[in-house]
């Protein structure tokens, strides 16, 4: 385990009662607070990379935490380019992997 | 009446609401975020009450007094969730600002204004330095850390390494500890030496930032308490791992931040958060026409006046100082917005607190500088620009093949800082590392990565959706 | 032999690199950095479909046939690690969108056919498969397997490069304030804000600036500059394949209206992103940001792609077209001056008629044949001598 929700039993801010808000990422459903962002609830779960990138295929998931960097990146409900740490989690959002290919060359026009 | 526009609700932007809505003026306050208090004071939502929120916040009372005040104040309005997608600079001298609302990245609703004042209070964000590695899941920037710790009490790992540059790693610190992580190492990498002559040199400036002094030592006393190992001088050189972090290399740097080898140490851990200072949030200064410091801040006078009438600017983007700065400042720009001097009695003490806070802003800033040679530590393949996943090695060989001296081209040649992000993570290093490369000690085109006419994606829909400019083109040519 | 040639951006790395290996001493003036201006601001165009038939068509035509060849020598000489000039010849679509604009469009592909150009009309099941995310509801649409792309700027980077290793020197940062002459008056150099470089022949490529650099030479050259705003998406997966163009471009680029214009061109780039033009607006040197222009050209780009509604825009850019009042480039020696020669006023189009101009200036230069009859394009031709009398007086 490592990222993940802090205990409520342990936290000193002695929270208070919370909703649950549930969302589909990858087809396996995850549960989180209600007023988490995307990338809180994933988070939570221990599920760091949702995104991967063009050149390299490489997993990325939040870097920046503040909406500055975009790394994290994903489609939420049919939605591209949505940053998972700016979006708050809603009940039964889809959300899905971005992995955009670099595009391939047009092959030569006329033949 | 006036009418004063505030961008940014962090410390800066609600200090300047309130104080411009005491000197009479209406105000209208936006924020991107969902809630305000911008990162300083960013906090659980509405939905998530808690007993006492307050130990994870430092003046917390402050910014629930300034909450409140705005408010319940019909003549200030806060529209959270709302972004300037771009400012443009009409004919006559006026600024017109757009903006998008509705979710986050979602379907937005845009909207036009023409404030009579203009406060740009939009803060900074941390800026890391690219090492072996750092595009692992796992690592972050240590504000990461801090949002995710403050914003939804989640903790980003279970052994957490902390490195960088900056007291602002003791408040990191904190937060990971607070949520439960265990933080296996701290890591400065300016030298005690170089801190003590700045922190310590005149100890009398601190007189009036006493309470300063104690924050930071309440952030030592923390450390010491939780044996959390402090190491100065030394330095994250490479982060280990396969798809997430696994362990991390550092090692002693030099005074100019270069790797000593031979000093090397492996760590195991499952994330790093990573801060090298920060970077000022400029693109809406510069989108306004706002002149910049040579150290590439937003350039304001004694009123916080920049080089545009009727624009003003506070917080972060005119220094990196702290929040007692960006609420004197904040205070300041919103009085003189809205009719005020900077002399009148009832922002003296904003005055004062300004001038004792910018002196610790500039200690800060002397005693962690970003080292000179921290780009030994790079390797060829090290990812610089994480957008558009351009490394070390490519800049270095386009900007030899191509020999070239300007950066649009070295940008448009490498693709560095044209990805999504847009050059904010970027884009300080890659001129670095690109004027190093060529030789030159400014870009022979004048271009900086702080330029960005389009401050935030807007989808095209929208786009075409916004409202219709009733001004005709300026000044054409016969 | 010495040239100076004032101006690192296409035009000028394109003549740079052509006197250069035709062994001459080249040295290139620029005042900033290289592609530093239009170039580094533009879509890289190499297109025929947009060109009334006429001298401009034919220039476009030898650019096409030449491309090709440029990209490849370019690619040999530089090697693998020099940045890719992205040269793709995939061809261009041309549609419209409106019942009115069918007619006018089949007429204008009739007319270059009758030139020689490749000018397909195809039926909407076959645009469709050529761009399947194309609006269906188009009224006709012509089809020019000639128009290619470029990155520009890699384009002048890699022209530049190859002049360097054919010998010439690329002075940045270098700013032409005056001209040397000689006893009878001729040109013999330029003075700089680096001192005097002496000089056989001196080349004005210094595109909507060219006008200013010609003033400070002595003579007049009307050159204006025409502003051109383009949108830039985030990376999206591969749904744009050709150059694809609303009918209306084609009016767009030969009017002379002040006013603002938009007529949608929309193509993907090898990074992905898409690149939505464009605008024409004659505003002088103003850039600064202008919504109602950028807003214009998004609402248009959805009448050819509904996709793009969804998509962001990530980053938008400008730049100066420079044009001559007659829309036609001004390629050759300056009568006036003897051994000034001005290549500039390509307007949009400078990207690709870059190579071919340059091949024009190295014939008339060394009095060899030339690929194309420069008549049309020199400076004293008629329909020209209006307007230079009008900025003389």
């Amino acid at each position: 385990m490592s990222a993940r929700a802090v205990d409520p039993r342990r936290d000193p801010i002695q929270p208070g009662p919370t909703d649950p808000v549930t969302i589909t990422f990858e087809g396996r459903e995850y549960v989180g607070v209600r007023g988490q962002s995307v990338a809180g609830v994933l988070l939570a779960n221990n599920v760091l990379d949702w995104r991967t990138t063009s050149t390299r295929h490489e997993p990325r998931g939040l870097f920046c935490g503040i909406g500055v960097c975009f790394d994290c990146v994903v489609t939420v409900d049919g939605q591209r380019d949505v940053r998972a740490c700016q979006r708050t989690a809603r009940d039964g959002a889809q959300v899905e992997r971005q992995h955009d290919e670099l595009p391939r060359r047009v092959e030569e026009a006329g033949s | 009446m006036t009418d004063v526009l505030v961008v940014g609700a962090g410390p800066a932007g609600l200090a300047a609401a309130a104080a411009a809505r005491r000197r009479g003026a209406m105000v209208r306050v936006i924020d991107s975020a969902e809630r305000t208090g911008g990162q300083y004071w960013r906090h659980l939502p509405e939905s998530r009450p808690s007993g006492r929120e307050s130990v994870l916040h430092h003046q917390w009372g402050a910014y629930q007094s300034l909450r409140q005040a705005l408010e319940s104040d019909s003549g200030c309005t806060i529209d959270t969730e709302t972004q300037v997608w771009a400012i443009e600079r009409r004919a006559d001298g006026s600024l017109r600002v757009n903006l998008a609302y509705g979710d986050v990245d979602g379907t937005r609703v845009t909207e036009t204004v023409v404030p009579d004042r203009l406060v740009l209070a939009t803060g900074a964000h941390d800026r890391a330095l690219p090492v072996p590695g750092w595009t692992l899941p796992g690592v972050f920037t240590a504000g990461a850390a801090q949002a995710m710790a403050k914003g939804e009490r989640i903790a980003v790992g279970d052994r957490v390494v902390v490195a960088g540059s900056g007291p602002f790693l003791f408040p990191v610190t904190a937060s990971l500890g607070q949520a439960g992580a265990r933080v296996v190492g701290v890591f400065e990498a300016s030298r005690p030496s170089r801190m003590a002559r700045h922190w310590l040199a005149r100890p009398w400036e601190l007189m009036g930032a006493s309470h300063k002094v104690s924050e930071l030592a309440g952030y030592v006393a923390h450390h010491l308490r939780g044996r959390v190992p402090y190491r100065t001088g030394f330095g994250v050189v490479e982060i280990h791992g396969t798809d997430r972090v696994e362990a991390v290399t550092v090692a002693r740097l030099d005074a100019d931040w270069a790797p000593v080898p031979g000093t090397e140490r492996r760590i195991a851990c499952d994330a790093v958060c990573l801060g090298h200072g920060f970077t000022p949030r400029l693109e809406l200064a510069v989108a306004a026409g706002c002149e910049l410091t040579d150290e590439r801040f937003v350039r304001v006078d004694g009123e916080q006046r920049t080089s545009v009438d009727g624009v003003f600017a506070a917080g972060e983007i005119t220094a990196i100082g702290g929040v007692d700065l960006a609420l004197a400042e904040g205070e300041i720009a919103g009085w003189v917005a809205a009719g005020g001097r900077s002399a009148d009695a009832s922002v003296r003490a904003a005055r004062r607190a300004r001038d004792r806070f910018a002196r610790f802003a500039e200690r800060i800033a002397t005693a962690h500088p970003i080292g000179a040679s921290w780009s030994t530590w790079l390797q060829d393949d090290t990812i610089v620009c994480r957008c558009e996943e351009v490394d070390a090695g490519t800049l270095a060989r386009v900007a030899e093949s191509t020999a070239s001296v300007g950066l649009r081209s070295l940008k448009l040649t490498t693709r560095a800082g044209l990805g999504l992000c847009q050059g904010r993570i970027c884009g300080r290093s890659v001129e670095q590392l690109l004027s190093g490369s060529s030789g030159c000690a400014a870009f022979a085109d004048g271009a900086t990565t702080d330029r960005r006419p389009i401050a935030a994606p807007l989808r095209i829909g929208d786009l075409a959706r916004a409202p219709q400019s009733t001004e005709t083109s300026p000044h054409h040519i016969p | 032999m010495r040239v100076v040639v004032i101006g690192a951006g296409i035009t000028g790395a394109a003549c740079a690199r052509v006197l250069a290996r035709a062994g001459y001493d080249v040295t290139v003036v620029e005042r900033g950095a290289v592609a530093g201006g239009t170039s580094a601001m533009c879509e890289g165009n190499l297109l025929v479909s947009d060109k009334t038939p006429g001298p401009e068509l034919d220039l476009a035509v030898d650019a096409a046939v030449r491309w090709p060849l440029v990209a490849r020598e370019l690619q040999d000489e530089l090697g693998p690690g020099f940045p890719s000039i992205e040269f793709e010849p995939k061809g261009g679509l041309v549609v419209s969108t409106t019942a009115e604009g069918a007619d006018p469009l089949r007429g204008f592909a009739a007319s270059q056919r009758d030139v020689g150009i490749d000018a397909r009309e195809i039926g909407a099941d076959d645009a469709l498969e050529l761009e399947p995310h194309l609006n269906p509801e188009i009224t006709a649409a012509v089809y020019y397997p000639q128009d290619a792309q470029v990155q520009p700027v890699a384009a002048v980077e890699a022209l530049l490069a190859s002049a360097r290793r054919a010998g010439a020197r690329v002075m940045t940062s270098t700013e032409v304030v005056g001209a040397l002459r000689d006893a009878t008056g001729r040109i013999a150099g330029v003075r700089t804000s680096r001192g005097d470089l002496h000089a056989d022949l001196v080349v004005n490529a210094a595109g909507p600036w060219a006008g200013a650099v010609a003033g400070t030479l002595g003579v007049e050259l009307p050159v204006l500059p025409r502003r051109g705003m383009v949108l830039v998406t985030t990376r999206m997966p591969h749904r744009v394949f050709r150059k694809v163009y609303d009918a209306d471009y084609v009016g767009a680029t030969q009017s002379g209206d002040a006013d603002l214009q938009t007529s949608t061109v929309v193509e993907s780039t090898a990074a992905g992103t898409v690149l939505i033009g464009s605008s024409r607006q004659r505003v002088g040197f103003d850039d600064r940001l202008d919504v109602e222009v950028i807003r214009e050209i998004a609402m248009k780009s959805l009448r050819l792609f509904p996709f793009l509604e969804d998509m962001q825009v990530l980053r938008t850019y400008g730049g100066f077209r420079p044009y001559m009042p007659d829309h036609l480039p001004v390629i050759g020696e300056d009568p006036r001056l003897p051994n000034l020669y001005h290549v500039t006023g390509h307007e949009g189009a400078g990207i690709g008629l870059s190579v071919s101009s340059a091949e024009l200036l190295l014939a008339q230069v060394m009095d060899t044949e030339s690929p194309l009859d420069p008549a049309p394009f020199a400076i004293d031709r008629p329909t020209l001598a209006p307007h230079l009398q009008e900025v003389a007086s």
